[in-house]
């Protein structure tokens, strides 16, 4: 099993024809997702790459039966796709696009609430369930089917992890990548219990980096109610404060959201930190009974 | 994107925010004419830096004439400016802030920044006008009032008076905070921008609230819709070579180490800056070239590394994935070649086509050490600074 997507997620991409929508779409195809539509206003009517192309969410859901859109479509534009989607009670949604201005998602966050809709990102690499599905820009093969659960802010940090699982033989359930920004869908705590009821997740990697307190947000629940093994990095131990380390929401302000601060809690937690982005893997095989977790 | 005091007064003026009366000089003559000109027996002389605490390291005075505003302006122009906010290398003064001195009664603080928790704009508020919001959330939480801004409802008059009254001011200051705190409210929300602090807010002896300070920092993803204030940049506030990287969209941060970092993606720059410290070593920057990591993003990058004189050695920490090796090695030897490259440098790769790149570093004839992983990558980097020092 997985979490979020697997064989049945039907996608619909919007921004299918650009450059950015248009080439990780075959990617995504070529993996062995189902993507069924594509959404440029405009363009309905027509085929891109086999795909048929809708002008609206709505229309492309109502004739495709999809479950998920992946929204590929530039900053300026990205919170009117995320709200059409929401709009068109899609229950999954991965956004993308990096640089969506903060004060638009606050719109989108309020239009979250209450919705029929989960939304992952946006600023990320997006969500995959190894050998099931993939919605996003990872590559895919350096996944592989298993049982441990990946949750990050990062993109290529997140690849970096689940490079060295696969290096020991250790398969992903699934991997899901939340974003760097400071307003996002679908947290740490919210993948966390996701993994934690997934009966098929049997231990769970969790990759933060300074910046707001959601890494502690989940420690706090990882402490009362996660029984499945936790591995711990957060990325900006030597990061400087005040400055955005690339990522929107990567920064230390008022001395708050250090990596120091965030492993405390952690280790309180019973997480199993790590100090050397190196050692992700080697840790989480350390701690897992493996004939379980492969 | 940070911008001066002064910038962020003529903002809150244009939204109706009560500052004090004042001009940006840049001479101490025009310090002296813009103190007669405001007809007052105190002018304060504000240093203009993207830093706080600028009090204390001297650049805040009190002029009783015109004719001592521009001995102030001239003692402060130009002067090294140490203070909390700076580091020990302080900035150079630039630009001052001439303004009319109040008559201070009571001295609040009061903010607007995005709550990421919250997922909305919140209001800060507190009696303790002056102090580090920071200090006072440490020492005294509950002394901080709150307020959540929802985007569907706005900050309706409501939120004002129940601050307004929280922070204990009368029924007719509590009146005349309404439309403060809502044009501040709108400056905030109508500049894009993720924080609007204002501290102290000043209650004067005949009753007004005025922003006696003002901080706003704007957010730069939205700063495509905002034109106007993109010409608020100030470039010298900014270290030299990260204004150029950002030119070539590079997101570059200078640090003090001797390691030159080069990565793919924002997490992995972070967790490589980690691991050269892990081995020994000190990051000399963070550089993020992008998801990408495009030839040409390589190039201007290793001409950003190779500016920084306290550089001795270049970790390249690319995990390709979608990206071939192949590819980037090619690049990164195109660029090491075009540059005349004499540091030594360390590549880690990872992708598709692995071998071939580092065949094709191999057979370069460039000084290229080949990262096994992570770490391998990190401990060779720091030897091969080191090595060369």
């Amino acid at each position: 099993m997985s979490v979020l997507v697997n064989e049945m997620t039907r996608v619909i991409v919007q921004g299918l024809t650009g450059r950015e929508g248009g080439f990780h779409a075959s990617q995504m195809i070529a993996y062995g997702t189902k993507v069924v539509a594509g959404v440029t206003p405009g363009k309905g009517g027509t085929l891109h790459n086999d795909v048929p192309v809708f002008n609206t969410v709505a229309e492309a859901a109502r004739q495709t039966h999809a479950n998920a859109a992946a929204v590929f479509v530039p900053p300026p534009f990205a919170a009117d796709a995320i709200l059409e989607a929401i709009d068109a009670e899609l229950p999954l949604v991965v956004c993308i696009t990096e640089g969506v201005p903060t004060l638009d998602m606050v719109r989108v966050a309020a239009a979250l609430r209450g919705s029929q809709t989960r939304l992952i990102g946006p600023n990320c690499p997006g969500i995959i369930s190894p050998g099931k599905c993939k919605i996003g820009i990872m590559p895919g093969q350096i996944h592989r089917e298993g049982h441990v659960g990946v949750v990050s802010r990062s993109g290529t940090l997140t690849y970096e992890a689940v490079g060295q699982l696969t290096h020991l033989g250790i398969g992903q359930s699934t991997c899901i990548g939340i974003g760097g920004d400071p307003i996002i869908g679908t947290s740490f705590l919210d993948s966390i219990r996701l993994f934690n009821d997934d009966p098929d997740t049997h231990a769970i990697i969790m990759i933060g980096e300074i910046g707001g307190n959601a890494e502690q947000q989940a420690a706090e629940f990882i402490k009362g109610r996660v029984r499945k093994p936790v591995v711990g990095f957060i990325a900006g131990q030597t990061a400087p404060p005040g400055r955005r380390m690339g990522h929107a929401g990567a920064i230390i302000s008022g001395g708050t959201g250090t990596a120091k601060e965030k492993y405390e809690v952690m280790a309180a937690a019973g997480i199993h930190c790590v100090q050397s982005p190196a050692e992700i893997g080697e840790t989480l095989a350390a701690v897992i009974d493996k004939s379980v977790a492969r | 994107m940070k911008i001066h005091e002064y910038q962020a007064k003529e903002i809150f003026r244009r939204f109706g925010v009560p500052t004090p009366r004042g001009e940006m000089v840049t001479t101490a003559e025009d310090a002296r004419k813009v103190a007669q000109n405001l007809g007052v027996p105190v002018v304060v002389v504000k240093a203009q830096i993207h830093a706080g605490g600028r009090g204390k390291g001297g650049g805040v005075k009190l002029a009783r004439s015109a004719g001592e505003a521009a001995q102030l302006a001239s003692k402060i122009l130009g002067m090294n400016l140490i203070t909390p906010q700076t580091g020990p290398g302080g900035r150079i003064v630039r630009r001052l802030l001439i303004e009319e001195g109040l008559d201070i009664k009571r001295e609040l603080y009061l903010s607007i920044l995005v709550d990421r928790a919250v997922e909305a704009p919140v209001v800060m508020a507190s009696a303790a006008g002056g102090m580090e919001i920071e200090e006072v959330a440490k020492e005294n939480p509950a002394a901080i009032l709150r307020e959540t801004i929802r985007p569907a409802v706005g900050l309706q008059p409501y939120i004002a008076r129940k601050l307004a009254f929280g922070l204990g001011l009368t029924a007719e200051q509590a009146q005349a905070a309404v439309p403060f705190l809502q044009s501040l409210c709108r400056a905030f929300v109508e500049t894009d921008a993720s924080l609007a602090e204002i501290n102290p807010l000043v209650v004067t002896g005949d009753g007004r609230l005025i922003a006696l300070d003002a901080k706003m920092n704007l957010d730069d993803n939205a700063l495509y819709r905002h034109k106007d204030l993109l010409e608020l940049r100030d470039l010298d506030e900014e270290d030299p070579l990260e204004v150029e990287a950002s030119n070539y969209k590079l997101n570059y941060i200078k640090l003090d180490g001797t390691v030159g970092c080069m990565v793919n993606g924002a997490g992995l720059a972070m967790a490589t800056m980690d691991i050269i410290k892990l081995a020994g070593g000190a990051p000399a920057n963070f550089l993020d070239v992008g998801g990408g990591a495009s030839a040409d993003q390589v190039k201007n990058a290793f001409t950003i590394l190779t500016s920084d004189k306290e550089v001795r050695s270049v970790f390249i920490n690319i995990f390709g994935g979608i990206l071939r090796c192949d590819v980037l090695a090619t690049g990164v030897v195109a660029a090491a070649r075009e540059l005349q490259l004499k540091l030594p440098v360390i590549v880690r790769m990872e992708g598709t086509n692995v071998e071939q790149g580092r065949q094709i570093l191999r057979d370069s004839g460039l000084n290229f050490t080949i990262g096994q992983d992570m770490k391998d990558g990190a401990e060779k980097a720091v030897r091969l600074a080191g090595g060369a020092r």
